[in-house]
């Protein structure tokens, strides 16, 4: 009997993400923790399950090691299947050409023979930098029942940061007339959120045509829309109402952190109706002694400093005298007695010694010039011996 | 290691803590914020190289099936070996056994089938970290036809113990059962190890004799003409023989060296839940305790044992208690030496309160 799938999903992860800086010196971007307990691929993923989607293909190339482990066979998502299930797709050597992937369109194009193994209607293409909860299924019943070519997930921004964003210009029954990557003078305040359902034929045929055009970037916004849009592909906007935050930046994801927070936080993890699956640990229980206020808490933690509007992350050690304030832990670190944390953001495995100041009061390290909105960063391994400063606004990867 | 299959008994003991055993079998026991009691016994088999293990299980298994589902949290879920679980099988008695013996009777199909040298059997009432292989090596190294691993503590009350004089060497030359309280005593915790052709001789024997009790008919009388050795276990060890030892057993997770000796070092596995963290709010106070995954807490928490998805409102002061899954704890309410059963409601301003000796138990979904 021939198998097929009604919608593959495929989720580019390829991305470095350099506005990370050191949180994705060693890992791809998706790979990132968030949270407390997820990494950023987990809402992607956890997305597709709970909108029915079971084949989902991740596309990596940059530091995919982390990602690599970290997705394994997809059985944390329930996408451990024997047709389809979760699949790493890496650039691969071919008889005839080998390359890595040069854009999305590419790195879509590239594994073509992939989706066709399902013989999919319909191609949904994800980010793997994204945080929020989406039924996939809706947008595409959307797009269904439109009977469109193309549907593109989008959602209002304030009109100030259109210019950050793909902007789609629609008519009144929602169909796009036109499509703007990143416009200096946005028409519309109606970015695109990356998220797009072809009707499959569709996909490949566009696909093809911008692989043979040398003058592509091979960029889905910047040529393969835009090319269908043009020989007049029927292609419908589709709202998204919601929490949803690209978490690019070091300010942004930050802030998305942060929105974790609160009795009714701006975004709800505990959600059992879309549960957002993940690789949990094994750790036990975290024990508190300390003081721990208006933040959340990971397994496996033994806290006995104080916590004041924070993330922390599985496994963390917070001694006795330390203080963890307006800051994200991601896992695994170690916050010495009498050691500050002071508006940070602190990757996995670090160990602040004893004393140690980072960061400092998010009023003042607001004022400061800095690529990180003042945002202390201390990247994956490091470790700050005792009485070291990390300043507000510092990036640092290597031992202090 | 030699190759070794196991056996765990999912459903001895089980009338020694009725509030807890009523609506499942004793290792599905919740215990410590996110365990059930059989991971213990399970993750040290795991822990031990062991990839074969039969769950004897009873009646009530319902809630253990779901725990175990189908042994991939424990790496168990294999196409040789693995998690194999052994319900009761009757004959023509339509009555399901009654003690160890008959259920070991059960499972000598299962015996039988193994291919491995040697067999560890346990119990899943007690909360303790030990690497069989160890116990194995000393078997072998005895050349001992049986052993059995005790650990030294004063017996306040007869629990069905078991104790024993061991020689110098190790061996056991006298079994004491149902001894009378009183003094350090070497008591057996039901971990034993023999070779699996041999206990299966063993199994065949007592059931031709028609003999009822493994402990009276078999070990105690056995001690003279068979090898039977000790093994001595020295790290933490808590059978859950009551409801107060229960609430001591969690309770002593809040000492950090217990927590290290149980959780550090080799993981315990149990089944895996996608909770998000735990939340403090801005009126959360917590002092010495242990807060699991999903918890929501914006009252007053000292001592206490939280279990997932636990909600603590705010004004509450919830102390020296052990709350279990999915507990709401309304606002304004007093709870002090409390054991709550999973998915228990108790309303706005409710004071509860038991005491040391006599925590005060809730059943498992209530409404107070």
């Amino acid at each position: 009997m021939l198998r097929k799938k009604e919608c593959v999903a495929m989720l580019l992860a390829g991305g470095q993400g350099s506005r990370l800086f050191a949180l994705t010196s060693n890992i791809a971007k998706p790979a990132v923790s968030f949270g407390a307990k997820y990494r950023i691929i987990d809402f992607p993923l956890s997305n597709c399950i709970n909108s029915g989607i079971d084949t989902v293909g991740v596309l990596t190339q940059y530091q995919p090691l982390v990602l690599n482990e970290y997705v394994g066979n997809g059985q944390p998502w329930d996408l451990d299947r024997t047709f389809g299930g979760v699949h790493i797709l890496s650039p691969y050597e071919a008889k005839k050409d080998t390359s890595w992937y040069k854009g999305t369109a590419n790195a879509i194009y590239q594994n073509i023979r992939f989706m066709k193994m399902y013989d999919p209607e319909y191609v949904l293409i994800l980010s793997g930098d994204h945080i929020y909860k989406m039924d996939y299924d809706k947008m595409l019943a959307a797009h269904k029942a439109a009977n469109a070519d193309c549907t593109i997930a989008c959602m209002k921004v304030p009109m100030k940061e259109a210019s950050r964003f793909g902007i789609l210009n629609t008519n009144p029954d929602g169909t796009i007339y036109e499509f703007e990557e990143k416009p200096k003078q946005p028409k519309s305040d109606l970015a695109s959120m990356g998220i797009y359902i072809f009707t499959a034929s569709k996909l490949f045929k566009y696909l093809e045509l911008d692989e043979a055009d040398p003058n592509s970037e091979k960029d889905f916004g910047k040529n393969v829309l835009p090319a269908m849009l043009n020989a007049g592909e029927k292609m419908y906007s589709y709202r998204f109402e919601g929490y949803w935050k690209d978490v690019g930046t070091i300010s942004s994801l930050w802030e998305a952190n942060m929105d974790l927070l609160g009795v009714v936080p701006n975004f709800e993890l505990a959600d059992r109706e879309r549960v957002i699956h993940s690789r949990s640990p094994l750790a036990p229980p975290a024990f508190v002694e300390g003081e721990v206020v208006n933040s959340i808490v990971a397994t496996g933690g033994e806290i006995e400093g104080k916590v004041v509007n924070s993330v922390v992350g599985t496994n963390c050690i917070i001694e006795k005298g330390a203080e963890v304030i307006d800051s994200v832990l991601m896992g695994n670190i170690v916050v010495k007695a009498g050691a500050k944390v002071n508006y940070a953001i602190v990757d996995e495995e670090v160990v602040i010694g004893e004393k140690a100041q980072i960061g400092a009061d998010r009023e003042e390290a607001l004022k400061l010039d800095s690529k990180t909105a003042g945002i202390a960063v201390l990247g994956r391994g490091v470790t700050v011996s005792k009485g070291g400063k990390v300043a507000a606004g510092d990036i640092v990867d290597k031992n202090v | 290691m030699a190759s070794t299959v196991g056996v765990i008994f999912s459903s001895i003991n089980e009338e020694n803590v009725p509030e807890l055993t009523k609506v499942r079998s004793i290792g599905s026991i919740p215990y410590g914020g996110r365990y059930r009691l059989v991971d213990f016994a399970l993750s040290n088999m795991v822990n031990s190289g062991i990839t074969t293990v039969g769950m004897i299980t009873k009646n009530n298994y319902q809630s253990l099936m779901d725990h175990l589902g189908s042994g991939k949290d424990w790496d168990l879920a294999r196409k040789q070996g693995g998690l194999i679980l052994l319900p009761p099988y009757s004959d023509d008695s339509e009555i399901l056994y009654k003690n160890r013996l008959e259920a070991l009777k059960g499972a000598t199909a299962f015996l039988r089938k193994a291919t491995e040298d040697f067999v560890v059997l346990a119990d899943s009432d007690a909360v303790y970290k030990l690497d069989y292989s160890k116990v194995i090596a000393a078997h072998i190294e005895n050349n001992a036809d049986i052993t059995l691993v005790y650990h030294e503590h004063e017996v306040k009350k007869s629990h069905y113990y078991m104790t024993f004089d061991t020689a110098n060497d190790g061996r056991i030359i006298s079994i004491d059962i149902n001894p009378v309280a009183g003094g350090m005593q070497k008591n057996y915790i039901n971990v034993m190890v023999a070779r699996t052709s041999f206990l299966v001789r063993l199994i065949q024997d007592a059931i031709q004799h028609g003999y009822t009790s493994f402990g009276k008919d078999i070990l105690s009388p056995g001690v003279k003409n068979l090898k039977i050795y000790g093994y001595k276990f020295d790290g933490y060890y808590k059978a859950i023989s009551s409801l107060n030892e229960y609430f001591d057993a969690n309770m002593d997770l809040l000492d950090k060296n217990v927590r290290q000796e149980i959780f550090g070092d080799r993981d315990v596995y149990t089944k895996v839940n996608d909770s998000s963290p735990a939340k403090f709010t801005e009126s959360a106070k917590v002092k010495n305790s242990l807060i699991s995954d999903g918890c929501l807490i914006e009252g007053t928490v000292e001592n206490c044992i939280l279990y997932r998805g636990v909600k603590v409102g705010k004004g509450s002061v919830v102390k020296n208690c052990i709350i279990m899954t999915d507990n709401i704890v309304g606002e304004n309410c007093k709870l002090s030496f409390v054991v709550s059963d999973k998915n228990s409601v108790i309303r706005d301003g409710r004071v509860l309160a038991g005491c040391e000796v006599q925590p005060y138990f809730i059943n498992k979904g209530s409404l107070i």
